[in-house]
């Protein structure tokens, strides 16, 4: 277990490197860079000072060595500073952080609540009429743009019922946690719509197929009821594919959250990410890319951890007697 | 001994019955012809275009004006009218959502082939490669791709700009999403068939690497390229219009279904109907193509897990 843990550690650690490497590359090939954004805010600039900037910040040397300078730095803490924000790039990501983890947190909850009751629900009655309408109710999710799904609520619970607030974390006057939780409504409900039909269609496959095996019948043959048989017995082996594919889609809720929070104003990573991009705020847009990284190889790894504990006959690298 | 044999139905071919289990999937069949209607429409956008007028006719006084017999779906907030605006959008969008879903397709059964085939160190590597791919933030790292400016690759500027090249590349840049899904299913089906006593003959009769894939293997992987393209091009089309709504994938003035709603959200209060209308199409269309996949599924492959 632990020597497995080590392993996908320094798997991920790759992963991480590799893309830090590729990301940076890239943030290179934006359009402008950061000393034409000086020049065009002060015009009095001569090319010899554009040239001489250049050096300065290193612009003038080969791509590896500025990635190696970033790297030492970034390793030592300093992220450097955030054009858009006026802030050091720790400062803005914090939070922002902190906002996408309430709001994933909230929808993901949300969307296993509904979702794996109601797969085990359609599992039992396969073919169904129920089972018929959960599985079209789950395309339907899996199906719906995220961003229309936004415009659509907005529409209907904003501007047609004028119940709930199109956008943004807080109104200005009357803060509270009741004001909080009327922001949070529609962009939950965006993320958890479109991630829960792929949720419940995982659950109700997997726990067909492990209402098949054999030592299913025989609990059922002992004369359980069909509560204990599905809910003791099934349940447990069914989840195991299922919370492995859920953590490997980390990485989609992370995109849900990206449109979501632009349409909803709503401060977190995915509109840091992209207002970051827009704004040519390198930077922030290097280090805000790499922390959803780590945020989706963390899940990864958390879902390695749970398919561990869950599944007894895995063991690795442990010889069983 | 022949009465016996004349009592017997007629043998059906396999694509016979591969076509009657389809037809069973009563949703896929409604998603087949859904798709065929929507195809058909985009490619009559010119005849609607004849009858209606000109798609980027700007008509300030009919500004998000109602239905009527003019403009069946009334005007943008340009006056133009949104039948033909949307009709032309849904030729660009499909033609992008086919056109990544093939180029993710060659990708993936690629990769998907080549690590099924030698399996070993080759195949540890490209599924850890897969797996990597998969596990990453998507769609931050598209919109990177997206913003790009190609141009500091030493390309030619004009050439950059070209409304082509903003097609193929949003074509590339989706397939690049798109492509792991196909590689996982032609991994696992080509790493079954290694095994199986005609390939293990085609290799005893000296046949090279190139010959057992292309020619033994890869016919039989049909099944499963077809399903995984199918279910990619929706996913490809929702990714488009993602991208197009953020203003990084199609740039108008050429439309697609995903930068019309660009303007919706900004006139959601005065023309809600404007964010209506190519939503409901995006929609139907990925749920089609997610639909038609399931069938496909279980019309070609009639030994795995009944869906419907």
């Amino acid at each position: 277990m632990t020597r497995h843990l080590l392993d996908r550690l320094i798997q991920s650690a790759v992963v991480l490197a590799v893309m830090s490497f590729v990301i940076y590359g890239l943030m290179g090939l934006m359009p402008g860079d950061p000393v034409d954004l000086m020049i065009s805010a002060n015009p009095k600039i001569t090319s010899e000072d554009a040239e001489r900037l250049r050096a300065l910040y290193g612009l003038d040397k080969p791509l590896i060595e500025r990635y190696a300078n970033w790297l030492g730095a970034a390793l030592g803490g300093d992220f450097g500073f955030s054009r858009l924000h006026a802030k050091p790039v720790f400062e803005v990501l914090i939070p922002a952080l902190g906002n996408t983890v309430v709001l994933l947190g909230a929808s993901f909850a949300l969307s296993l609540l509904i979702a794996l009751p109601s797969g085990i629900w359609a599992a039992t009655r396969p073919y169904s009429k129920t089972d018929y309408t959960v599985n079209l109710l789950a395309f339907a999710g899996i199906s719906v743009p995220p961003f229309w799904l936004a415009l659509l609520l907005i529409i209907v619970f904003a501007v047609l019922l004028g119940v709930l607030p199109a956008g943004g974390m807080g109104t200005v006057g009357a803060e509270g946690l009741w004001d909080t939780l009327k922001h949070l409504v529609l962009p939950v409900a965006t993320i958890t719509i479109a991630s829960v039909g792929g949720h419940t269609r995982y659950m109700r496959a997997a726990m067909i197929e492990t209402l098949r095996q054999d030592y299913i019948r025989t609990a059922r043959a002992k004369g359980l009821p069909e509560s204990r048989v599905v809910l003791g017995h099934a349940l447990r082996n069914a989840l195991i594919p299922v919370v492995t594919i859920i953590a490997l889609d980390f990485g989609t809720l992370f995109s849900g959250a990206l449109i979501t929070e632009t349409i909803f104003s709503y401060p977190g990573m995915g509109k840091l990410i992209f207002d970051a991009i827009m704004g040519n705020d390198f930077n922030l847009a290097l280090i805000a890319l790499l922390f959803a990284t780590v945020l989706t190889l963390v899940g990864n790894l958390l879902a390695d951890i749970a398919y561990v504990s869950l599944d007894p006959r895995i063991s690795y690298g442990k010889v069983r007697s | 001994m022949t009465t016996a044999t004349n009592t017997l139905p007629p043998p059906k071919g396999v694509w016979r019955l591969t076509f009657e289990r389809f037809i069973e999937h009563r949703l896929a069949v409604a998603s087949a012809l859904a798709l065929g209607v929507m195809v058909t429409a985009a490619l009559a956008a010119p005849l609607v275009e004849a009858l209606i007028g000109p798609a980027d006719a700007v008509n300030l006084l009919a500004r998000f004006a109602g239905p009527s017999t003019a403009h069946p779906l009334g005007t943008d907030e340009l006056g133009r009218d949104n039948l033909v605006r949307l009709l032309y959008g849904g030729r660009v969008s499909l033609f992008v959502g086919l056109t990544a879903a093939l180029v993710a397709a060659v990708i993936g059964t690629l990769i998907g082939l080549l690590a099924g085939y030698y399996g070993g160190r080759l195949d540890a590597l490209l599924m850890r490669f897969t797996d990597g791919v998969i596990s990453l933030p998507m769609l931050p790292l598209l919109i990177v791709l997206a913003a790009l400016d190609l141009g500091k690759l030493g390309l030619p500027q004009a050439w950059v700009e070209s409304e082509d090249v903003s097609l193929y590349r949003i074509i590339i840049i989706v397939a690049l999403a798109g492509w792991t899904t196909v590689a996982r299913l032609v991994r696992s089906s080509a790493l079954a068939l290694r095994a199986r006593p005609f390939v293990l003959a085609a290799h005893a009769q000296g046949a090279g690497a190139a010959r057992i894939m292309g020619v033994h293997i890869l016919p039989n992987l049909a099944s499963p390229i077809i399903v995984a393209t199918t279910l990619a091009t929706g996913n490809v089309i929702l990714l488009e219009s993602v991208l197009s709504f953020l203003g990084l994938g199609i740039q108008p003035p050429i439309p697609s279904w995903g930068n019309l709603l660009t303007n919706a959200q900004e006139l959601i209060w005065s023309a809600p109907a404007l964010a209506f209308y190519p939503g409901v199409l995006i929609f139907v269309t990925v749920i089609a193509f997610n639909f038609l996949g399931d069938g496909l599924q279980d019309a070609l492959d009639p030994k795995a897990l009944k869906r419907y």
